[in-house]
Protein backbone atom coordinates (compact mmCIF):
# COMPACT_ATOMS: atom_id res chain seq x y z
CA UNK A 1 0.00 0.00 0.00
CA UNK A 2 1.53 3.32 -1.02
CA UNK A 3 1.68 5.66 1.92
CA UNK A 4 0.43 8.78 0.23
CA UNK A 5 -2.32 9.78 2.60
CA UNK A 6 -3.65 9.40 6.02
CA UNK A 7 -3.62 5.77 7.24
CA UNK A 8 -7.27 6.06 8.24
CA UNK A 9 -8.35 7.47 4.90
CA UNK A 10 -9.92 4.15 3.95
CA UNK A 11 -12.18 4.36 7.01
CA UNK A 12 -13.53 7.71 5.90
CA UNK A 13 -14.01 6.30 2.40
CA UNK A 14 -15.81 3.26 3.84
CA UNK A 15 -18.16 5.41 5.91
CA UNK A 16 -18.81 7.78 3.02
CA UNK A 17 -19.55 5.09 0.45
CA UNK A 18 -21.66 3.13 2.92
CA UNK A 19 -23.75 6.16 3.83
CA UNK A 20 -24.12 7.12 0.16
CA UNK A 21 -25.27 3.61 -0.68
CA UNK A 22 -27.93 3.58 2.07
CA UNK A 23 -29.14 7.11 1.42
CA UNK A 24 -29.17 6.48 -2.32
CA UNK A 25 -31.39 3.44 -1.94
CA UNK A 26 -33.74 5.29 0.40
CA UNK A 27 -33.80 8.25 -1.95
CA UNK A 28 -34.62 6.03 -4.91
CA UNK A 29 -37.48 4.45 -2.95
CA UNK A 30 -38.78 7.91 -2.04
CA UNK A 31 -38.46 9.06 -5.64
CA UNK A 32 -40.31 5.98 -6.90
CA UNK A 33 -43.12 6.52 -4.38
CA UNK A 34 -43.41 10.19 -5.34
CA UNK A 35 -43.51 9.38 -9.06
CA UNK A 36 -45.98 6.50 -9.29
CA UNK A 37 -47.40 5.47 -5.94
CA UNK A 38 -49.79 7.84 -4.16
CA UNK A 39 -49.77 7.79 -0.37
CA UNK A 40 -53.03 6.59 1.10
CA UNK A 41 -53.20 7.07 4.84
CA UNK A 42 -56.38 6.24 6.72
CA UNK A 43 -57.75 5.89 10.23
CA UNK A 44 -57.14 2.13 10.47
CA UNK A 45 -53.76 2.30 8.80
CA UNK A 46 -52.59 5.06 11.11
CA UNK A 47 -53.87 3.34 14.24
CA UNK A 48 -51.05 2.46 16.65
CA UNK A 49 -52.25 -1.08 17.35
CA UNK A 50 -52.10 -3.84 14.79
CA UNK A 51 -53.73 -6.78 16.55
CA UNK A 52 -56.95 -5.72 14.81
CA UNK A 53 -58.88 -5.24 18.02
CA UNK A 54 -59.49 -1.62 18.84
CA UNK A 55 -57.73 -0.36 21.92
CA UNK A 56 -59.97 0.44 24.87
CA UNK A 57 -59.18 2.62 27.82
CA UNK A 58 -55.83 4.02 28.71
CA UNK A 59 -52.44 2.37 28.51
CA UNK A 60 -51.38 4.20 31.68
CA UNK A 61 -53.01 1.83 34.15
CA UNK A 62 -51.88 1.61 37.75
CA UNK A 63 -50.83 -1.57 39.48
CA UNK A 64 -51.55 -2.08 43.16
CA UNK A 65 -48.48 -1.56 45.28
CA UNK A 66 -49.37 -4.78 47.17
CA UNK A 67 -48.15 -6.62 44.12
CA UNK A 68 -44.56 -5.97 45.06
CA UNK A 69 -44.83 -8.38 48.03
CA UNK A 70 -45.69 -11.17 45.63
CA UNK A 71 -42.80 -10.11 43.46
CA UNK A 72 -40.35 -10.21 46.37
CA UNK A 73 -41.50 -13.63 47.58
CA UNK A 74 -41.29 -14.93 44.04
CA UNK A 75 -37.80 -13.52 43.70
CA UNK A 76 -36.59 -15.24 46.88
CA UNK A 77 -37.75 -18.64 45.70
CA UNK A 78 -36.52 -17.94 42.22
CA UNK A 79 -33.01 -17.42 43.60
CA UNK A 80 -33.45 -20.50 45.79
CA UNK A 81 -33.97 -22.59 42.65
CA UNK A 82 -30.60 -21.46 41.36
CA UNK A 83 -28.99 -22.89 44.49
CA UNK A 84 -31.17 -26.00 44.58
CA UNK A 85 -30.12 -27.18 41.15
CA UNK A 86 -26.36 -27.63 41.83
CA UNK A 87 -27.31 -28.95 45.27
CA UNK A 88 -29.37 -31.69 43.68
CA UNK A 89 -26.68 -32.50 41.11
CA UNK A 90 -23.93 -32.84 43.73
CA UNK A 91 -26.18 -34.41 46.36
CA UNK A 92 -24.49 -37.85 46.62
CA UNK A 93 -21.02 -36.36 46.99
CA UNK A 94 -21.88 -33.85 49.67
CA UNK A 95 -20.54 -34.03 53.21
CA UNK A 96 -22.90 -33.96 56.16
CA UNK A 97 -21.85 -30.39 56.99
CA UNK A 98 -22.74 -29.15 53.51
CA UNK A 99 -26.09 -30.92 53.71
CA UNK A 100 -26.88 -29.33 57.05
CA UNK A 101 -25.84 -25.89 55.73
CA UNK A 102 -28.16 -26.28 52.75
CA UNK A 103 -31.00 -27.41 54.97
CA UNK A 104 -30.52 -24.37 57.20
CA UNK A 105 -30.68 -22.17 54.11
CA UNK A 106 -33.89 -23.86 52.92
CA UNK A 107 -35.48 -23.72 56.36
CA UNK A 108 -34.74 -20.01 56.60
CA UNK A 109 -36.53 -19.42 53.34
CA UNK A 110 -39.46 -21.65 54.27
CA UNK A 111 -39.69 -19.84 57.57
CA UNK A 112 -39.93 -16.58 55.63
CA UNK A 113 -42.71 -18.03 53.54
CA UNK A 114 -44.59 -19.23 56.59
CA UNK A 115 -44.17 -15.82 58.17
CA UNK A 116 -45.52 -14.09 55.04
CA UNK A 117 -48.38 -16.52 54.86
CA UNK A 118 -49.30 -15.97 58.52
CA UNK A 119 -49.19 -12.22 57.95
CA UNK A 120 -51.76 -12.65 55.19
CA UNK A 121 -49.52 -11.44 52.39
CA UNK A 122 -50.61 -14.23 50.08
CA UNK A 123 -54.29 -13.28 50.33
CA UNK A 124 -55.31 -10.84 47.63
CA UNK A 125 -57.40 -8.03 49.05
CA UNK B 1 -43.00 2.80 -26.32
CA UNK B 2 -43.43 -0.90 -25.85
CA UNK B 3 -41.09 -3.14 -27.73
CA UNK B 4 -42.40 -5.17 -30.62
CA UNK B 5 -42.83 -8.80 -29.56
CA UNK B 6 -41.16 -10.15 -32.69
CA UNK B 7 -38.14 -7.87 -32.35
CA UNK B 8 -37.91 -8.82 -28.74
CA UNK B 9 -37.93 -12.51 -29.57
CA UNK B 10 -35.22 -11.99 -32.16
CA UNK B 11 -33.12 -10.03 -29.70
CA UNK B 12 -33.46 -12.72 -27.06
CA UNK B 13 -32.32 -15.32 -29.59
CA UNK B 14 -29.19 -13.24 -30.08
CA UNK B 15 -28.66 -13.10 -26.34
CA UNK B 16 -29.91 -9.54 -25.81
CA UNK B 17 -32.30 -9.26 -22.90
CA UNK B 18 -34.79 -6.42 -23.09
CA UNK B 19 -37.24 -5.31 -20.46
CA UNK B 20 -39.21 -2.30 -19.34
CA UNK B 21 -39.23 -0.54 -16.01
CA UNK B 22 -42.75 -1.77 -15.25
CA UNK B 23 -41.81 -5.36 -16.03
CA UNK B 24 -38.75 -5.17 -13.84
CA UNK B 25 -40.80 -3.63 -11.04
CA UNK B 26 -43.54 -6.23 -11.33
CA UNK B 27 -40.98 -9.03 -11.53
CA UNK B 28 -39.57 -7.92 -8.22
CA UNK B 29 -42.99 -7.50 -6.67
CA UNK B 30 -44.48 -10.78 -7.78
CA UNK B 31 -41.59 -12.80 -6.44
CA UNK B 32 -41.74 -11.38 -2.95
CA UNK B 33 -45.38 -11.49 -1.94
CA UNK B 34 -45.29 -11.63 1.83
CA UNK B 35 -48.45 -13.11 3.34
CA UNK B 36 -50.03 -12.04 6.57
CA UNK B 37 -49.51 -14.66 9.24
CA UNK B 38 -52.97 -15.60 10.37
CA UNK B 39 -55.36 -18.51 9.96
CA UNK B 40 -59.02 -18.73 10.77
CA UNK B 41 -59.92 -22.41 10.59
CA UNK B 42 -58.84 -25.76 9.17
CA UNK B 43 -57.72 -24.24 5.84
CA UNK B 44 -54.93 -22.66 7.83
CA UNK B 45 -53.50 -26.14 8.40
CA UNK B 46 -53.22 -26.55 4.64
CA UNK B 47 -51.67 -23.09 4.43
CA UNK B 48 -49.11 -24.12 7.05
CA UNK B 49 -48.47 -27.33 5.11
CA UNK B 50 -47.87 -25.23 2.01
CA UNK B 51 -45.24 -23.24 3.86
CA UNK B 52 -43.40 -26.35 5.06
CA UNK B 53 -40.71 -28.37 3.32
CA UNK B 54 -42.92 -30.71 1.30
CA UNK B 55 -44.85 -28.06 -0.59
CA UNK B 56 -42.38 -25.26 0.06
CA UNK B 57 -44.09 -22.00 -0.75
CA UNK B 58 -40.69 -20.35 -0.54
CA UNK B 59 -40.03 -21.54 -4.09
CA UNK B 60 -42.33 -18.69 -5.06
CA UNK B 61 -40.87 -16.12 -2.71
CA UNK B 62 -43.82 -16.12 -0.32
CA UNK B 63 -42.40 -17.92 2.66
CA UNK B 64 -42.03 -14.76 4.71
CA UNK B 65 -45.24 -14.87 6.74
CA UNK B 66 -45.41 -11.56 8.57
CA UNK B 67 -47.14 -11.33 11.95
CA UNK B 68 -47.80 -7.64 11.41
CA UNK B 69 -50.13 -6.25 8.74
CA UNK B 70 -47.72 -3.35 8.26
CA UNK B 71 -45.23 -5.63 6.55
CA UNK B 72 -47.60 -7.88 4.61
CA UNK B 73 -48.65 -7.74 0.96
CA UNK B 74 -51.07 -10.62 0.81
CA UNK B 75 -53.94 -11.64 3.03
CA UNK B 76 -54.74 -15.33 2.79
CA UNK B 77 -58.21 -15.66 4.30
CA UNK B 78 -57.80 -19.30 5.27
CA UNK B 79 -60.99 -20.60 6.79
CA UNK B 80 -64.43 -19.79 8.06
CA UNK B 81 -64.99 -16.11 8.72
CA UNK B 82 -67.44 -15.77 11.55
CA UNK B 83 -69.41 -12.59 11.90
CA UNK B 84 -67.56 -11.95 15.12
CA UNK B 85 -64.25 -12.17 13.27
CA UNK B 86 -65.18 -10.30 10.09
CA UNK B 87 -64.58 -6.78 11.47
CA UNK B 88 -61.14 -7.82 12.63
CA UNK B 89 -60.29 -9.29 9.23
CA UNK B 90 -61.40 -6.11 7.47
CA UNK B 91 -59.43 -3.99 9.90
CA UNK B 92 -56.31 -6.07 9.32
CA UNK B 93 -56.78 -5.59 5.60
CA UNK B 94 -57.13 -1.87 6.11
CA UNK B 95 -53.89 -1.77 8.05
CA UNK B 96 -51.89 -3.42 5.30
CA UNK B 97 -49.88 -1.03 3.12
CA UNK B 98 -50.39 -0.75 -0.63
CA UNK B 99 -50.29 -2.74 -2.81
CA UNK B 100 -52.28 -5.44 -1.08
CA UNK B 101 -53.93 -8.57 -2.34
CA UNK B 102 -56.45 -11.04 -0.95
CA UNK B 103 -56.70 -14.76 -1.56
CA UNK B 104 -59.95 -16.30 -0.30
CA UNK B 105 -58.93 -19.85 0.50
CA UNK B 106 -61.48 -22.62 0.76
CA UNK B 107 -65.23 -22.98 0.52
CA UNK B 108 -65.86 -21.06 3.75
CA UNK B 109 -63.87 -17.99 2.83
CA UNK B 110 -65.44 -17.74 -0.61
CA UNK B 111 -69.05 -18.53 0.29
CA UNK B 112 -69.53 -19.74 3.84
CA UNK B 113 -69.05 -23.32 2.70
CA UNK B 114 -70.62 -26.11 4.73
CA UNK B 115 -71.41 -23.61 7.48
CA UNK B 116 -73.28 -21.26 5.18
CA UNK B 117 -76.54 -21.79 7.06
CA UNK B 118 -74.91 -20.99 10.38
CA UNK B 119 -76.28 -17.94 12.10
CA UNK B 120 -72.83 -16.55 12.76
CA UNK B 121 -70.98 -17.39 9.55
CA UNK B 122 -70.13 -14.77 6.97
CA UNK B 123 -71.15 -15.96 3.53
CA UNK B 124 -67.85 -15.12 1.91
CA UNK B 125 -65.22 -12.51 2.71
CA UNK B 126 -65.77 -10.96 -0.73
CA UNK B 127 -68.77 -9.20 0.78
CA UNK B 128 -66.35 -6.80 2.44
CA UNK B 129 -63.01 -7.09 0.70
CA UNK B 130 -61.91 -7.07 -2.93
CA UNK B 131 -60.74 -10.66 -3.40
CA UNK B 132 -58.15 -11.29 -6.10
CA UNK B 133 -58.13 -15.08 -6.19
CA UNK B 134 -60.79 -17.52 -4.97
CA UNK B 135 -59.76 -21.10 -4.22
CA UNK B 136 -62.54 -23.68 -3.96
CA UNK B 137 -62.10 -26.82 -1.90
CA UNK B 138 -62.84 -27.99 1.60
CA UNK B 139 -60.05 -27.63 2.40
CA UNK B 140 -58.06 -26.93 -0.75
CA UNK B 141 -54.84 -28.86 -0.98
CA UNK B 142 -51.57 -26.95 -0.63
CA UNK B 143 -51.08 -27.29 -4.39
CA UNK B 144 -54.30 -25.31 -4.83
CA UNK B 145 -52.89 -22.53 -2.67
CA UNK B 146 -49.71 -22.57 -4.74
CA UNK B 147 -51.83 -22.37 -7.88
CA UNK B 148 -53.66 -19.38 -6.45
CA UNK B 149 -50.33 -17.78 -5.66
CA UNK B 150 -49.11 -18.34 -9.21
CA UNK B 151 -52.36 -16.88 -10.55
CA UNK B 152 -51.81 -13.85 -8.35
CA UNK B 153 -48.24 -13.55 -9.62
CA UNK B 154 -49.53 -13.57 -13.19
CA UNK B 155 -52.01 -10.88 -12.28
CA UNK B 156 -49.26 -8.74 -10.74
CA UNK B 157 -47.00 -9.31 -13.74
CA UNK B 158 -49.66 -7.84 -16.02
CA UNK B 159 -50.24 -4.68 -13.99
CA UNK B 160 -49.32 -1.35 -15.52
CA UNK B 161 -47.59 1.58 -13.90
CA UNK B 162 -49.43 4.31 -15.78
CA UNK B 163 -52.62 4.76 -17.72
CA UNK B 164 -56.28 4.60 -16.81
CA UNK B 165 -56.25 0.81 -16.30
CA UNK B 166 -53.46 0.86 -13.75
CA UNK B 167 -54.12 -1.12 -10.57
CA UNK B 168 -56.07 0.49 -7.71
CA UNK B 169 -53.05 1.06 -5.48
CA UNK B 170 -51.61 3.44 -8.08
CA UNK B 171 -54.85 5.38 -8.53
CA UNK B 172 -55.23 8.45 -6.39
CA UNK B 173 -58.95 8.11 -5.77
CA UNK B 174 -59.22 4.33 -5.34
CA UNK B 175 -59.99 3.45 -1.73
CA UNK B 176 -57.25 2.01 0.43
CA UNK B 177 -59.47 1.19 3.39
CA UNK B 178 -62.85 -0.45 3.33
CA UNK B 179 -65.63 0.22 5.84
CA UNK B 180 -65.36 -2.00 8.89
CA UNK B 181 -68.68 -3.67 9.70
CA UNK B 182 -70.04 -3.38 13.23
CA UNK B 183 -71.26 -6.37 15.19
CA UNK B 184 -74.89 -5.38 15.53
CA UNK B 185 -77.82 -6.86 17.39
CA UNK B 186 -78.77 -9.40 14.72
CA UNK B 187 -76.22 -9.20 11.98
CA UNK B 188 -73.19 -7.32 10.83
CA UNK B 189 -74.01 -3.76 9.91
CA UNK B 190 -73.80 -3.21 7.02
CA UNK B 191 -74.27 -6.80 5.91
CA UNK B 192 -72.18 -6.21 2.80
CA UNK B 193 -70.10 -3.56 1.11
CA UNK B 194 -72.07 -2.72 -2.05
CA UNK B 195 -68.96 -1.25 -3.66
CA UNK B 196 -67.23 -4.61 -3.79
CA UNK B 197 -70.10 -7.08 -3.72
CA UNK B 198 -73.63 -7.17 -5.06
CA UNK B 199 -76.01 -10.07 -4.57
CA UNK B 200 -76.46 -12.05 -7.78
CA UNK B 201 -79.63 -11.18 -9.59
CA UNK B 202 -81.91 -14.12 -10.13
CA UNK B 203 -83.73 -14.11 -13.47
CA UNK B 204 -86.95 -16.05 -13.11
CA UNK B 205 -88.79 -17.34 -16.10
CA UNK B 206 -92.43 -16.39 -16.26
Amino acid sequence: MPDNGHPYLFLALFVGIGAAFCLGMLGLARLWAALVSPAKPGPSKNAPYECSVEARGDAWVRFRSAYYLYAIIFLIFDVETVFLLPFAVAFTRLSAGAFVAMMVFLLLLVEGLVWAWRKGVLAWH
Amino acid sequence: MSLDAGLRSELSKQGVFTTSLAELYNWGRKNSIWPLNFGLACCAIEMIAASMARFDISRFGSEVFRPSPRQADLMIVAGTVTKKMAPQVVRLYNQMPEPKYVIAMGACAISGGPFKQGYNVLKGIDRYLPVDVHIPGCPPRPEALLHALISLQQKIAGQKLTGPDRPPHLQEDAPSEYPIPVFGAYDLEPSKNPEVWQPPTLARKE
